[in-house]
């Protein structure tokens, strides 16, 4: 199929979704299916690099946040004077005016200035660090989350570590109600981040990435720029990251660094993409719906520490049994029918 | 006379204390059909790596069709028009045999090129090369449904793929038949009917001898021969050193 | 210039205790990432997980929580010897690629720190022994004892790892499992059977390690993630594979971590390491005295 065609079928597929959601009409259900939403976009994301190209990436917090707190930042805008100033010399002022109209800006907007900051943020580590083994890449992104999350922690003017509000604006866009449109956007994005995924794995990039992912060293002797190619997936795994968190100021209205860097997503970014399936961009879907539902549901029934701890243990699980995912399964079941 | 193709200049190549290419040079000219032997562990493999830049080496150069090409990735050089085969088979496990083939040919031909195959040339150009090395009915296989030697023939078809001006052999016989030997021989002759110089690197004294037309032989790290095969394998050197174990 | 020296010299004498302590923290990884080429990334997770048996026995009953450590050692070596069959068996053996057996270690330290969230809850514990409040004196410099000890300890442990490797039997094997299976296989060696009791060896490190930083510092669970960087970062910077190289990096960090929390404050030491790796990692993966 080709890939214009699929978009069309996943905008069809979001606007029933939402449609459905509106018939259902509860509140309750835009909260969780948002955070359901931020997976599906943040476990494809993941899986542009690590599934396809297999160069594992433990950093994800650190890309989404990045998206978050550059929303934070441009909010934040209205807080200040507009005076730009060195020592007591005046430089220049901004009109106070413009700082208002910037802090405003439509979240739409604000994703695409986090994905792009994001994206330029997994093309810098990427270029310092994939000349070098898979390992080192993966150890290179933990130290990466941590420098971002102790930036942060101690930049002020987004909160720091006592955190900042954001006020949502009274109505919404579309539809009226703040909730529904968070949800419409997250969507929508997710709508995009899949049919990108996609459009990637069929196209001859995505075979560029499958045989670095296969074999680096018979790729390059076959003619493949590998380092660009993985610099290619780093940024735009790092750019839907960052457009992933981007929302997420104005759905929480309180964020601080534990939050935003929270394990949570670091781990589900991984754990989804690897029980869903790392090869396609089917995994990532399947395995942020189940997974994304799982803990939704137990959050509610147990508590968030437990369901943080199913997780892991179904990552540590599927690793060992399952290494291709549930796709994998399917896939193996299938192929036994033929034989 | 022939246009060198391949120059290589006193390359050294260390591994820590340990020396594993000591001044190695020789030079091969467009349309050669190289043997290269050598006992394990003389450094052949190494030299490989070392004219391919998948190793960086210490000492000495390499020139392929005039240009310098150390420093250069892997990649270019394949751009370039180098083309190897892996001792062990690195197909891509993740795809087909076709697609397989279509990698170099996307990324090598197409890069050349600066223009874009179209899918059906590219269908066109990979039935031609499973049909040069007999894999036509194999083309929707995965990799690890391939025997043995149907893997080292998508090997050297997939080296070819890149449309190399020069193709090194690494060991693609290792542990085959006496007629798969000879089969995977008269390809590499076919190929270099095609215009194509190869060096081979084996051991298989059969294969070598009824292929090339010149025999280098390396030792420790050194060459010790250099010329045409009846006579090295009669050099005293080459005797004591190499073939009288 | 303006910086009083004897805040000075004691930021770099508390780098040096400091960086001794880093050191034992990182001897095991030195030995399973290092030698083994095993990117166990939930080291950091073990020893917490020794701290808090530490706490435990010490609380309960009053024991030494080094000596609860050498106790606990060979329950930390099984531990390891386990661990690394569900690996070889799960990864190695398949020749799998490096992407599962990273996610399956990350899970292995997800799923410690959360269970000890879910057990001990997130407050600080910390234990009691004769030397953890006195400091010796000389002149201006102070040596805190609960900073001293661990030091010292520490250097003990890098001392005999380092005999063990270089004089025994075993250790040697160890150290040539790296590098030629083959030759061990010819000398009747099982490989496999080695590098299991060399990853236990690396996990009974950790429960060293986890009583001399529950020595150090109050502990929590989350308190293994910042290790990660520095463990690695010390490797890679000390040369992968080489214990010196270990103990070299391991000093160099703790005195530039230290001198940064003196002067620009402590909420920016973690990134002193991270950033480290990081530079390390883009400039000289092969470390200091790498091989």
């Amino acid at each position: 199929m080709r890939s214009s065609w699929f978009l069309l079928c996943a905008v069809a597929v979001g606007a029933a979704v939402f449609g459905l959601s509106r018939l259902v009409q509860s509140e309750y259900f835009f909260f969780a299916g948002y955070v359901v939403l931020q997976y599906i976009v943040l476990a494809t994301a993941w899986n542009i690099l690590g599934g396809y190209t297999g160069y594992v990436n433990f950093g994800s917090a650190a890309f989404f946040a990045i998206g978050a707190y550059a929303s934070v930042a441009i909010y934040k805008l209205r807080t200040l004077s507009g005076v730009v100033a060195i020592d007591d010399h005046v430089l220049f002022e901004i009109p106070k005016a413009l700082l208002v109209w910037l802090s405003d800006l439509p979240i739409p907007v604000l994703i695409v200035i986090g994905g792009m900051i994001a994206g330029l943020v997994g093309l810098g580590t990427g270029y310092l660090t994939l000349r070098l083994r898979g390992a080192f890449f993966a150890i290179a992104t933990l130290a990466l989350a941590v420098v971002v999350q102790t930036l942060i922690t101690n930049w002020d003017y987004v909160g720091g570590s006592r955190g900042a509000y954001i006020l949502r604006p009274a109505s919404a866009p579309l539809v009226g109600n703040y909730i529904e449109y968070l949800f419409l956007i997250m969507l929508s994005l997710a709508v995009i981040a899949v049919a990108a995924a996609r459009a990637i794995e069929t196209s001859r990039l995505g075979y560029g990435f499958a045989t670095i992912r296969d074999d680096e060293l018979a790729a390059e002797a076959s003619g493949v720029p590998t380092l660009k190619l993985k610099l290619i997936a780093t940024t735009l795994s790092g750019a839907f990251m960052g457009m992933a968190g981007a929302p997420l100021p104005y759905y929480v209205t309180y964020l601080d660094p534990a939050s935003g860097f929270s394990l949570a997503y670091a781990v589900n970014s991984i754990a989804m993409p690897l029980v869903g399936g790392t090869t396609t961009w089917v995994g990532p879907l399947v395995g942020a719906i189940l997974l994304g539902t799982i803990q939704q549901i137990a959050t509610v029934t147990i508590s968030s520490a437990v369901n943080l701890l199913i997780v892991g243990l179904i990552l540590i699980a599927f690793v060992i049994i399952a290494p291709n995912g549930l796709v994998g399964l399917v896939q193996g079941w299938f192929r036994k029918k033929d034989t | 006379m022939a246009d060198t193709l391949l120059e290589v200049d006193d390359l050294t190549k260390r591994f820590g204390g340990f020396v594993a290419l000591d001044n190695v040079s020789l030079s091969v000219a467009q349309g050669d059909r190289v043997g290269l032997i050598g006992p394990n562990g003389s450094g052949k493999s190494t030299l490989v790596n070392c004219i391919c830049g998948t190793l960086h080496n210490e000492g000495g150069s390499v020139r392929f069709n005039g240009a310098l090409v150390d420093g250069m990735k892997t990649h270019e050089r394949t751009w370039l028009g180098m083309a190897r085969s892996f001792q062990l088979p690195r197909p891509f496990t993740s795809m087909s045999v076709k697609d397989n083939l279509r990698i170099p040919l996307i990324y090598t031909v197409d890069a050349r090129a600066k223009s874009r195959l179209t899918q059906a040339e590219l269908d066109d150009r990979c039935a031609e090369l499973l049909t040069l090395v007999g894999l036509e009915d194999k083309a929707q296989k995965m990799p690890r449904d391939l025997t043995q030697v149907e893997m080292r023939k998508l090997e050297l078809a997939r080296a070819m793929a890149a449309e190399p001006k020069l193709l090194i052999a690494d060991e693609a016989m290792a542990g085959l038949s006496h007629s798969e030997v000879t089969d995977i021989v008269a390809l590499l002759i076919r190929l270099n009917e095609r215009g194509v110089t190869i060096i081979m690197i084996e051991h298989i004294m059969t294969a070598v001898m009824s292929f090339s037309q010149r025999l280098i032989v390396l030792v420790s790290g050194r060459k010790i021969a250099d010329g045409a095969p009846q006579q090295v394998i009669q050099d005293p050197d080459v005797v004591r050193a190499y073939l009288g174990q | 210039m303006g910086i009083p020296y004897e805040l000075l010299i004691n930021a770099v004498i508390a780098g040096l205790l400091l960086g001794g302590f880093y050191a034992a923290v990182t001897l095991g990884v030195s030995i399973s990432f290092g030698i083994l080429d095993i990117v166990n990334i939930a080291h950091p997770a073990f020893i917490i997980l020794g701290s808090y048996i530490a706490y435990i026995v010490n609380s309960k009953l009053g024991v030494d929580p080094i000596v609860v450590s050498i106790v606990m050692a060979p329950a930390f070596y099984a531990l390891g010897a386990l661990i690394y069959q569900v690996y070889y068996v799960s990864f190695e053996k398949r020749g799998q690629e490096a992407l599962r057996s990273l996610a399956f270690f990350f899970g292995l330290l997800f799923v410690t720190e959360v269970t000890l969230i879910l057990v001990f809850g997130v407050d600080y514990r910390y234990v009691e022994a004769a030397y953890i409040g006195p400091t010796l004196r000389f002149g201006f410099v102070d040596l805190p004892l609960r900073m001293l000890v661990p030091c010292l300890m520490s250097i003990l442990l890098f001392l005999a790892l380092q005999y063990f490797l270089s004089r025994s039997f075993l250790g040697r094997a160890i150290n040539a499992v790296a590098q030629d299976q083959l030759a061990l296989k010819l000398m009747a060696a099982d490989p496999t059977r080695i590098k299991r009791i060399a990853f236990g060896l690396s996990i009974a490190t950790a429960a060293l390690a986890g009583a001399l930083l529950i020595i150090i510092q109050p502990v929590e669970p989350s308190v293994g993630r910042e290790y990660i960087g520095r463990v690695f970062a010390i490797c890679v910077l000390g040369g992968l594979g080489s214990l010196p190289g270990t103990m070299i990096g391991a000093v160099l960090l703790g005195v530039v971590e230290s001198l940064t929390s003196t002067f620009y404050g402590p909420s920016w030491a973690p990134a002193v390491a991270f950033g480290f790796l990081l530079l390390t990692l883009a400039f000289r993966p092969a470390g200091i005295l790498g091989r």
